[in-house]
């Protein structure tokens, strides 16, 4: 129930992108096309879930017991980009195909902060392993959800008669916008 | 100050990185995948602009089909004619293959000489027009002139003038953007080279055509007739031009009753006889398919100006190189 509670919580709520503003970056460069779009968050899914555990057993097991909590953004920071192009070059030997896919997208998630975010937030509500996991995922999918369903609208938005001034990236800001008010709907589900 | 405050951080995160390195280093090499060495030096020689406009996800991608023989040396629009002759080197291929293409919208029924069958309202966009009976003019095979190709051009060589896309042929690098958006698909790559064309792509008979558009291909075939080369070719009541074969001497623009084809009379050359180099040898007066030189045998010949369409077949066959093209 609990970690329901967690899934729903960092989906909805307390949405990454939406609510908590982080991985704006990727959210408005990479929200096209709809199938660019599920390609990076994809990815970034694998990662975060990959990253908050490995940033989990490295605060655990390195600062907490040295007691250098305050060194924890650079060290996540490290592990994330080590376990990222890692990870990339496993993905390019045992799968071309998943690599052709994810393909630029990956080495990107490196300077993804909803990845860093997702690992100090970890470390601050005091989760578990499992907790962290869960939360890791979630946060992909909560990344998912926003960039898919945003790309979407932008592909409307192509065909649109948009005024001259705001064609492009300002009209884009402003659908970026009325979604996040949208999702702020969602703030009274969880207490 | 605790110097152990100090040591520990460094020795941690230092421990860190070098595990990382490492694991990083070693994975490079339990992991690294063969890569052809021509796709490495293909990929050095890129602008690595990244920009997709060669139709493939970044140069990396470009590179990989280009060595594997799915795409063009010319292929990339940044790197031009430049690159292609620096890619032909490194696979081996003569870039002289590679004559320059650019876009040309098959179309030249503009606002004067099509008729409008009802006016469009609807948002600017050729595909959303095109979902509408075929779009506002009455020629469904025509341009409809609301710019998605203008909006695709990612190097502003396309623009609507007076109701039918135009492509400046200067700017075009032949990236295929506008051909892939065109709903009516009358946007074609053509060598640059070949002035003549034809700009209709409307298969009714000929009396369907002339309700509809002034400019349209009525199919009479008077170009076929006009044309010495056998370089055109009759379909589906359209002329098309059989590029290998066109020499750009223009009489079927000439001949062209309604002005579908089109070509640019003020390039037009005449072939000149350098009377120094001339032997009279009359190889040239024999190939001139227009009778437009004239001579006798070990006499110098010369061009007869009028008759002269400049093909530039005489300038071919000369075995003295005693012809000028002007």
């Amino acid at each position: 129930m609990n970690l329901l509670l967690i899934l729903l919580s960092v989906v909805l709520v307390n949405n990454f992108v939406l609510s908590r503003f982080l991985g704006i970056c990727p959210f408005l460069g990479v929200s096209k096309k709809v199938e660019t779009a599920t390609g990076m968050s994809l990815a970034v899914t694998f990662v975060m879930g990959l990253a908050s555990v490995m940033t989990w057993l490295v605060n655990t097991f390195v600062l907490i017991p040295l007691d250098i909590e305050y060194m924890q953004t650079i060290a996540f920071i490290l592990v994330i980009a080590g376990l990222v192009q890692f990870v990339e070059m496993v993905i390019k030997k045992t799968s071309p195909t998943l690599y052709q896919a994810l393909g630029v997208y990956l080495p990107l998630i490196t300077t993804n902060c909803a990845v860093l975010g997702v690992a100090i937030l970890n470390i601050q509500s005091n989760f578990n392993l499992i907790e962290t996991l869960v939360n890791g995922v979630g946060g992909g999918l909560s990344f998912t959800l926003a960039i898919v369903l945003f790309a979407g609208v932008r592909e409307r938005l192509e065909t649109s008669p948009v005024p001259k001034a705001l064609e492009g990236f300002p009209v884009a800001m402003i659908a970026a916008s009325l979604f996040s008010i949208a999702f702020l709907g969602f703030q009274g589900l969880i207490k | 100050m605790n110097l152990v405050n100090i040591v520990w951080p460094v020795l941690s995160l230092g421990g860190l990185a070098i595990f990382f390195g490492i694991v990083l280093a070693y994975a490079s090499k339990k992991f690294a995948v063969e890569v052809n060495p021509k796709t490495a030096e293909v990929r050095d020689a890129l602008p690595s602009a990244n920009c997709g406009g060669c139709g493939f996800a970044g140069c990396d991608a470009f590179a990989d089909a280009v060595v594997n023989g799915k795409a063009a040396i010319n292929g990339c629009p940044v790197g031009g004619a430049a690159l292609a002759v620096k890619l032909g080197e490194i696979m081996g291929v003569s870039a002289d293959a590679a004559e320059k293409h650019v876009a040309r919208v098959i179309c030249c029924g503009d606002s004067n000489n099509a008729n409008e069958k009802y006016e469009y309202q609807g948002i600017t966009d050729c595909k959303a027009a095109e979902a509408l009976a075929g779009g506002s003019k009455s020629c469904r095979y025509g341009c409809t002139g609301l710019g998605t190709c203008v909006k695709a051009c990612p190097f502003d060589a396309i623009h609507v003038v007076n109701g039918v896309a135009v492509v400046d042929e200067e700017k075009c690098t032949a990236c295929k953007k506008c051909i892939a958006v065109c709903p009516k698909n009358i946007i074609e790559l053509v060598p640059i080279s070949k002035e003549v064309r034809v700009l209709c792509k409307n298969q009714e008979k000929g009396k369907a055509v002339m309700e509809s558009c002034k400019v349209g291909c009525i199919a009479c075939q008077k170009c076929v007739k006009a044309c010495k080369f056998d370089a055109i070719v009759f379909e589906n009541n359209l002329a098309r031009i059989d590029y290998s074969k066109c020499v750009n001497c223009m009489m079927c623009a000439e001949a062209c009753p309604t002005k579908t084809i089109y070509a640019n009379f003020a390039n037009r050359k005449k072939a000149f006889v350098v009377d120094d180099k001339c032997i009279g040898c009359t190889i040239c007066s024999k190939n001139c398919n227009f009778e437009a030189i004239e001579g006798e045998l070990k006499g110098k010949h010369k061009v007869l100006e009028d008759k002269c369409v400049g093909c530039g077949r005489c300038y071919e066959k000369c075995p003295k190189d005693a012809i000028e093209m002007r």
